[in-house]
């Protein structure tokens, strides 16, 4: 639970994945909206986001979660989540995050439909 | 005859010793084989009624106080903060909602009782201007 957060970017052509490991807060939550937005400033708004390595979610976490898909909503680009546990998942459909990103199984999966 | 643990915590209002908290969920939950999911969703359900208390109380011994009470069928979380209390409003997320969003529905801040209320079985919520307990109870699902 009290694993080492990390952010790992993997950009590609098209798209680009943003991998995080640790505990989903204000702290870990702030990095990644950081990373997001040079991305989509970059002009990359095609966006996976793995959370296979995220542990916990709070709602904070889940707030910087939101600003990221609107921020992506403004550019016309998206978004889709993989890795999410249940709880992570059932958690995202109940604050409607689904209606306005994918959620996957895998990375793979994510990507193909982005 | 059933069994009965109680443990007591207390926590400072440090950031991330919601953490700790959960942890201490955690152990208890799997000790009382709670199945993974579960497990889960009580770390959930205390970080975010912990990180209430750290934002809202306005404590000024600024501590947490968590005791958890396993049976053979459920554990029962109470967590308690020496604050002003918390109002109505506070209550149903409408103070604590934040910039306007583009996607009305993508409510920012003010979802961690929602979060509570939907992730565990029975959420009580006792405040007063000495004070704030929320209490939840997580029921054990036959494997």
């Amino acid at each position: 639970m009290l694993d080492k957060f990390d952010i790992q970017i993997r950009e590609a052509e098209e798209h680009a994945v943003i991998e995080t490991a640790g505990y989903l807060n204000d702290a870990l939550g702030e990095q990644l909206a950081e990373k997001a937005q040079e991305l989509i400033q970059n002009g990359c708004t095609q966006l996976v986001i793995n959370l296979e390595k995220t542990t916990l979610i709070n709602s904070i976490g889940i707030s910087i979660l939101i600003e990221i898909i609107e921020a992506l909503g403004e550019r016309e680009g998206s978004l889709n989540f993989c890795g999410l546990s249940a709880t992570q998942e059932r958690t995202f459909r109940m604050m409607a995050i689904a209606k306005y990103a994918g959620i996957f199984p895998d990375e793979e999966s994510a990507i193909a439909n982005l | 005859m059933s069994n009965e643990h109680k443990v007591l915590l207390t926590i400072p209002m440090h950031p991330d010793m919601e953490l700790a908290a959960a942890k201490t969920g955690s152990v208890l939950a799997e000790m009382s084989d709670f199945n993974e999911e579960a497990v889960e969703e009580i770390q959930l359900a205390i970080i975010e009624t912990c990180i209430n208390a750290s934002e809202h109380s306005q404590s000024e011994d600024k501590e947490v106080h968590i005791q958890f009470l396993v049976t053979d069928d459920q554990l029962e979380v109470k967590i308690t903060d020496r604050g002003v209390g918390i109002t109505a409003d506070t209550l149903d997320g409408t103070r604590l909602l934040g910039r306007p969003s583009v996607h009305p529905d993508l409510r920012k801040r003010g979802r961690g009782l929602q979060i509570i209320r939907a992730l565990m079985d029975e959420v009580v919520i006792e405040s007063s201007p000495s004070g704030t307990t929320v209490s939840f109870t997580k029921k054990k699902t036959p494997i």
